[in-house]
């Protein structure tokens, strides 16, 4: 095989058995590798009611074809298990160097089954593979977790682990590799915490090999240099990284503010834009493996209360922790990431869920008791100490660290959250995006902006501008825009890339790396496979029509001033536009028709 | 001709500008080998997360190289362009280069049973093409240029030394 390597490891946590098996090449054609394959892998041995936090529940990590070659950012790999946090399918991918060095290691990816009995961590050293004990990690840090591991098995390793918010199952917990980089979204981390495992340590000494080097080395050569001359993926990220977006999106008025509740525009956002993060905290760019974009942040908070060292926020972490909190005192925002990336946990959700709890605090229906102190918008220590609780659920912590839509509804406010299928919206009010209205309410693992990336064309212009206001073509535009990011994710390349790259130069890296001639419209159409595999699962574990919907705010509350004045999200007209796109009957199901053209059954 | 002879061009690195990305590592080991792995490449990034810093290292083409001294069967040689280069044909894998080589600059290619080792790629190194940081540069080297590759290879050896003591 070529570009994948053919093999995967399954390790039975209970009983400590670790098999080598061969890579299904007709489902790994079919779903290329990463979030596709690692969906079909899945649904194909676990029931989709299953409890996330059981012993039923696997937990897959899956590179994919494209893992570890010189393809523009391909530096990947998928987490894929059943999500605590939505109960949703679960997938989410991180770059570094972790992924290629699990395929130098001579694997395309690993399954976990069972559950320890005792905490342990995973040690792959080529072919051999051990289960050894992690007891004496077990409460550390992700950066103390990952240092001790490269000291006790090779310095040239690399780590995905937990922080203490995985082992404590916080409903939000990310999987962390080469320190700073996250599986983020969903709570991922809290299924490896239930499972005891603590760390996967790798190192490889193998090779990856393409099907067509001379063609795979030109089609890279074309991409790099689309990438270099694109404006946001040659400039505008490589120079500011993604809080870039801050001003951006405050401009259209799309910046959202104090838990959605004060629209899309943030009077403080110059104090925290990625323009200020460069001239006062930044150390230096920092790009993932084979990356030409490097948006990656080293910061640093020199002195004062919030002092500390590591890397961002993303736009999205620092619009939770900024804007949608009120708060405009970067270094508090940069110190409550910090703390994320060290524990583990999920900014988006965390800022999202201190937000709520800043609401629900104003509107009095949560005391200053329970909290143990004032939690208004605005408060820059209050975040930062609840950021802290909550990584270890200590105090009030411990009810956030079940999400804002947990905590809302535990008060009888679910309204108060902002939230998906109980996963937080990110950063981009979609009154003042429509598209990305769609987006969020039919994403197949709940609020995220990431299944898709509607901003491209509607704010950003790219690959031609839309009118963010209006909602004419949105279905259709977001459509393929759904399909082609399930393509990136499986293929194990950065989604940032489709800025500058479209269905025929990653058709063609794909093509010219596996050795399957597939066309174009082919491999468009993986992507429509996958996506409508992973509505399938959400299907059979319950989700309707009824759970495609946005915040009652979104739908019924007007903004009040910018761009967007005046609007809500058109959500039903959409809606109904995109179950026709899509193929799929009025209730949102998918019909036996179009899942027998998509091989699905 | 080789550009070098005209230009006088080396390979001069930036650290400071490195974003850790290793598509040098990548480039390299393509180039050489048509395989994408790591250990097979002529430039290895070292990255140091307490200082935030990365730094490629790659042969320096030496003026007074030790592998090419130590070499008993003559394999190591300087083409007329003062790049130090392993003539596969007599090199035996006796491996007394990697030792020699102050920097770690010199490794072994197991499969292939070949030593491994930055020949500028025939003047057009992809390397310093394909970095995106512009950390790698083949440029011309003027005074200022070398006393800064010296600084580097300095600064490089410090460190070096820090990790393993």
């Amino acid at each position: 095989m070529y570009g994948w390597l053919g093999k995967l490891l399954r390790v039975n946590l209970s009983n400590g058995s670790i098999k080598e098996e061969a890579l299904n090449f007709e489902d790994a054609k079919l779903y290329l590798g990463a979030r596709g394959l690692g969906t079909k892998i899945f649904m194909d041995e676990v029931d989709p009611k299953v409890e996330p936090l059981s012993i039923e529940n696997k937990l897959i990590f899956l590179t994919g074809p494209l893992t570890g070659t010189l393809a523009s950012s391909a530096g990947r790999y998928e987490v894929v298990t059943k999500a605590p946090l939505t109960g949703t399918i679960g997938a989410s991918n991180s770059g570094g160097h972790f992924g290629p060095e699990l395929k130098f290691a001579g694997y395309d990816g690993i399954i976990f089954e069972g559950k320890a009995e005792n905490p342990v961590y995973l040690y792959i050293n080529n072919d051999k593979v051990e289960l050894r004990k992690a007891e004496h990690l077990w409460g550390k840090t992700v950066f103390d977790t990952t240092d001790e591991l490269l000291n006790e098995t090779n310095t040239g390793a690399r780590v995905s682990c937990i922080g203490p918010a995985g082992e404590k199952g916080v409903l939000y917990a990310t999987i962390m590799n080469d320190k700073h980089r996250a599986a983020g979204r969903s709570g991922l981390g809290a299924v490896m915490g239930f499972k005891n495992l603590k760390a996967v340590v790798v190192k490889g000494t193998g090779n990856v090999n393409v099907a067509k080097p001379k063609e795979f080395m030109a089609s890279c050569l074309d991409a790099r240099s689309k990438l270099r001359e694109n404006p946001v993926t040659g400039t505008g990220l490589t120079t500011y990284g993604t809080q870039i977006l801050v001003n951006i999106l405050n401009q259209s008025g799309a910046l959202p503010t104090r838990n959605w509740r004060d629209g899309g525009i943030f009077e403080d956002a110059d104090d925290t834009s990625g323009e200020a993060l460069s001239d006062k905290y930044l150390v230096k760019n920092k790009g993932c493996f084979a990356c030409s974009i490097g948006c990656g942040r080293v910061t640093k908070i020199p002195d004062g209360k919030f002092k500390g060292m590591g890397e961002g926020p993303e736009y999205e972490a620092g619009w939770s922790f900024g804007a949608d909190c009120g708060v405009k005192d970067l270094a508090a925002i940069c110190k409550a990431n910090f703390i994320c990336n060290e524990y583990g946990l999920d900014p988006i959700t965390l800022g999202s869920t201190i937000a709520c709890a800043m609401e629900l605090y104003e509107k009095g229906i949560v005391n200053k008791e329970e909290l143990g102190r004032d939690l208004r918008f605005g408060d820059a220590e209050g975040l930062v100490e609840f950021a802290r609780l909550t990584a270890v659920r200590e105090g009030f912590g411990d009810k956030l660290a079940e999400g804002s839509y947990r905590l809302a509804e535990e008060y009888g406010h679910s309204e108060l959250s902002m939230s998906v299928k109980k996963q937080e919206m990110p950063a981009y009010d979609a009154r003042g995006v429509q598209g990305m209205g769609l987006e969020y309410a039919t994403s197949n693992r709940g609020g995220c902006h990431v299944r898709g990336y509607m901003t491209s064309p509607e704010i950003l212009g790219l690959p031609q501008k839309l009118d963010p206001l209006v909602i004419d073509d949105k279905a259709q535009w977001l459509k393929i825009f759904q399909d082609l990011t399930a393509v990136v994710d499986s293929a194990g390349i950065c989604l940032f890339t489709t800025f500058a790259l479209g269905l025929p130069e990653i058709s063609e890296m794909i093509r010219t790396a596996v050795g399957v001639n597939y066309s174009d419209e082919e491999v468009l159409r993986i992507g429509e496979r996958i996506w409508n595999l992973e509505k399938v699962f959400n299907l059979k574990a319950g989700f309707t029509k009824a759970d495609d919907t946005l915040p009652p705010r979104l739908l019924n509350e007007a903004l009040k001033e910018g761009p967007g004045k005046g609007l809500v999200v058109r959500l039903d007209e959409m809606l109904n536009e995109y179950y026709k796109v899509r193929g799929w009957k009025e209730n949102s199901e998918p019909t036996a028709e179009k899942l027998k053209e998509l091989n699905i059954i | 001709m080789d550009i070098r002879i005209k230009m006088g061009k080396v390979l001069i690195v930036s650290p400071e500008k490195c974003t850790g990305c290793r598509t040098c590592e990548m480039a390299c080991s393509f180039n050489k080998t048509n395989t994408f792995n790591p250990q097979k490449a002529a430039v290895t990034v070292f990255q140091y997360d307490e200082a935030a810093i990365s730094v490629p290292v790659m042969c320096m083409q030496c003026e007074e190289p030790a592998c090419m001294k130590v070499c008993t069967v003559g394999a190591i040689y300087k083409d007329e362009n003062s790049t130090v280069l392993v003539d596969k044909n007599k090199c035996i894998g006796c491996k007394l280069c990697i030792s020699a080589c102050p920097f770690g600059n010199m490794s072994f290619n197991a499969e292939e049973k070949a030593m491994v080792k930055c020949d500028l790629c025939n003047g057009s190194p992809l390397c310093a093409d394909l970095c995106p940081s512009g950390t790698i540069q083949f440029k011309e080297a003027t005074p200022t240029e070398l006393s800064k590759k010296k600084l580097v290879a300095d600064k490089f050896m410090q460190l070096f030394q820090e990790v393993n003591n």
